[in-house]
């Protein structure tokens, strides 16, 4: 038996999120003494044997004309197949955008327990139990999947990427391939360089900073750290960023290794959002402001005066002058 | 053209989070109760604006849950929608909650066009009931939207995928999961209030389904371990934390 990893791509390189669903399929099939399998959909130049080195023995590609564009109700169907061939008993996605519209649909058609937004490896000591986060981060539910077959969505940044050894055997997969009824019609990149949801670090401003126009020393700050940026909603709302960058309960919730929130308060609603961070930084003139309680770092201090400062202490310590 | 908005019942974005029952089940005392804020600002304000700019279109409302939820419905009822129904079962899934829906859906004499429904509930953040909704229907679905147009029987929707947006274009009749930017927060009126009142709430039995997951034990994340203050003039200290103690830069 086998345990299968949905394989995410965008031009033409394997997104992170599902580096890291790779890694921790591997790990389950370790577990639970089955073979690792990743399946990959569409044409991608992308050299697929590295996936062994997160511990995948066999990837299945599957090309197909169809499948250029991401159309879940087409995609469910071809999983489904490849599912069937393979026998997979447990199927691990990312719980990001592409995962997000897949594994539902993926569950109905195989008639599969689906825990979608899972944090940690699942206990196969008695039955079978996943953690997943609820309430937005402010709580957590062990759940446990009774059907079958088990679908599992991986969230971003839950589980570090495996490097070891290892060469992948890559296999064409003859699938049945229908046309989608969907049709993309174009794609715009956010203003930051870095994808939010994917980033190591995400730098982060609020009304603290007073206006649009000062946002060019944030931007400053996050290009030095290779971050993405994000805002508090009174920020989104009032249109001085765009709402792709809003974090938060109703907005994007994020989980990189680094936050660092510069003039935002930590309302409980933002606090949803990335309180799953693994570092927190906050910078803020008021030593009062909730965002302290839930910090690893902090400052009291005016943005102003203190993110220059970053910017420079940040030069001097990756050696950029 | 037939809307049918899914809306759900969750703790407020403020609620404290606790459990009882040998952490089995959510505390639920002195919580105040509102409508999942996707399912409310996003999809069902979406549906509303959509029938303002045109009024032949019907608006229905559908709640899985027990009589616990009616005042949410109401709520909801006061900002637009022309009736609701409530399947009366405590769903233990998405699963289940998509197997109510897609019976009424089926059963309904002009069926629903667009289905709306919010990204995630804020309780269980699964985001999973549009997908699984779909796929029941056999009908496309565009989860995570940010905007949404209408014209003929074409819906152009724009959708979030990582570091950016794609615009689709999809055929009707299509399911929809809502988030930011799909429409502008608003807040019931004293007419909404008082019309919701009388607005039709049909309860309806629900079908026999079996749950494919469930909730063992819920628990809370760690404490953190408390903030470290640096001061103003020494942010090179800060960075030089980040950099050596705890590895992040």
């Amino acid at each position: 038996m086998s345990v299968l990893i949905f394989i995410d791509h965008i031009d033409g390189h394997i997104k992170k999120a599902s580096l890291e669903a790779a890694s921790y399929g591997a790990k389950i099939a370790e577990q639970t003494g089955d073979i690792a399998e990743a399946l990959i959909l569409g044409n991608i130049n992308a050299e697929l044997t590295t996936l062994g080195r997160h511990g995948v023995k066999k990837v299945h590609q599957v090309q197909n004309d169809n499948l250029t564009q991401i159309d879940a109700q087409v995609y469910a169907k071809v999983i489904e197949q490849v599912t069937q061939q393979t026998e997979a008993k447990i199927i691990v996605f990312s719980n990001n955008s592409t995962g997000k519209a897949i594994a539902p649909r993926l569950a109905v058609r195989l008639k599969a327990g689906l825990v979608a937004g899972a944090v940690a490896l699942p206990d196969t000591t008695n039955g079978f139990v996943v953690r997943k986060n609820v309430f937005s981060g402010k709580g957590f539910a062990n759940m446990t999947i009774s059907s079958d077959i088990k679908i599992i969505s991986l969230n971003p940044n839950a589980f570090s990427i495996v490097e070891k050894e290892g060469v992948a055997e890559v296999v064409q997969f003859n699938a049945t391939v229908e046309a989608p009824k969907t049709k993309v019609t174009g794609s715009t990149k956010t203003s930051g360089k870095v994808a939010l949801t994917e980033a190591d670090v995400v730098v982060s401003a609020g009304r603290g900073l007073k206006g649009p126009e000062n946002w060019k020393m944030v931007e400053e700050l996050a290009d030095i750290l290779g971050a993405a940026l994000a805002c508090s909603r009174p920020v989104a709302d009032a249109h001085w960023r765009p709402h792709n960058e809003h974090v938060g309960q109703t907005g994007i919730a994020i989980a990189p290794n680094l936050y660092i929130a510069i003039g935002i308060s930590g309302a409980i609603q933002h606090l949803a959002g990335v309180n799953r961070s693994k570092v927190i930084v906050v910078v803020n003139k008021d030593a009062e402001a909730p965002f302290f309680k839930a910090a690893d770092y902090g400052i009291v201090g005016d943005a102003f005066e203190v993110v220059p400062k970053m910017i420079e202490a940040v030069k001097k310590i990756k050696g950029i002058s | 053209m037939k809307i049918l908005v899914c809306i759900s019942k969750t703790p407020d974005t403020t609620a404290k989070i606790a459990f009882t029952d040998n952490n089995t089940k959510f505390a639920e005392a002195g919580v105040q109760w509102i409508i999942n804020p996707y399912d409310e600002w996003y999809a069902l304000i979406r549906a509303i604006e959509l029938k303002e700019a045109d009024p032949s279109t019907i608006i229905h409302l559908i709640n899985v849950g027990g009589t616990d939820g009616e005042p949410i419905i109401r709520k909801a009822l006061a900002l637009g929608g022309d009736e609701a129904i409530r399947i009366n079962i405590v769903p233990d899934d998405p699963y289940t909650v998509a197997t109510q829906i897609a019976e009424v859906v089926r059963q309904a004499a002009d069926s629903y066009d667009i289905i709306f429904t919010g990204k995630e509930t804020i309780d269980f953040n699964n985001g999973s009931l549009g997908g699984m909704l779909a796929e029941m229907l056999d009908r496309p679905y565009i989860a995570l939207a940010t905007n949404f147009q209408i014209v003929g029987n074409t819906a152009t929707v724009k959708r979030e995928i990582e570091g950016g947006e794609e615009t689709v274009e999809v055929p009707l009749p299509l399911v929809v999961s809502c988030q930011k930017g799909m429409a502008e927060a608003r807040i019931p009126n004293m007419r909404g209030i008082m019309a919701a009142r009388t607005k039709p709430l049909k309860v309806m039995e629900p079908v026999a389904v079996k749950t494919l997951t469930k909730v063992v034990e819920f628990g809370l994340p760690p404490a953190k371990a408390g903030v470290k203050l640096v001061t103003p003039d020494n942010v090179d200290e800060l960075i030089r934390l980040l950099h050596d103690e705890a590895r992040v830069i």
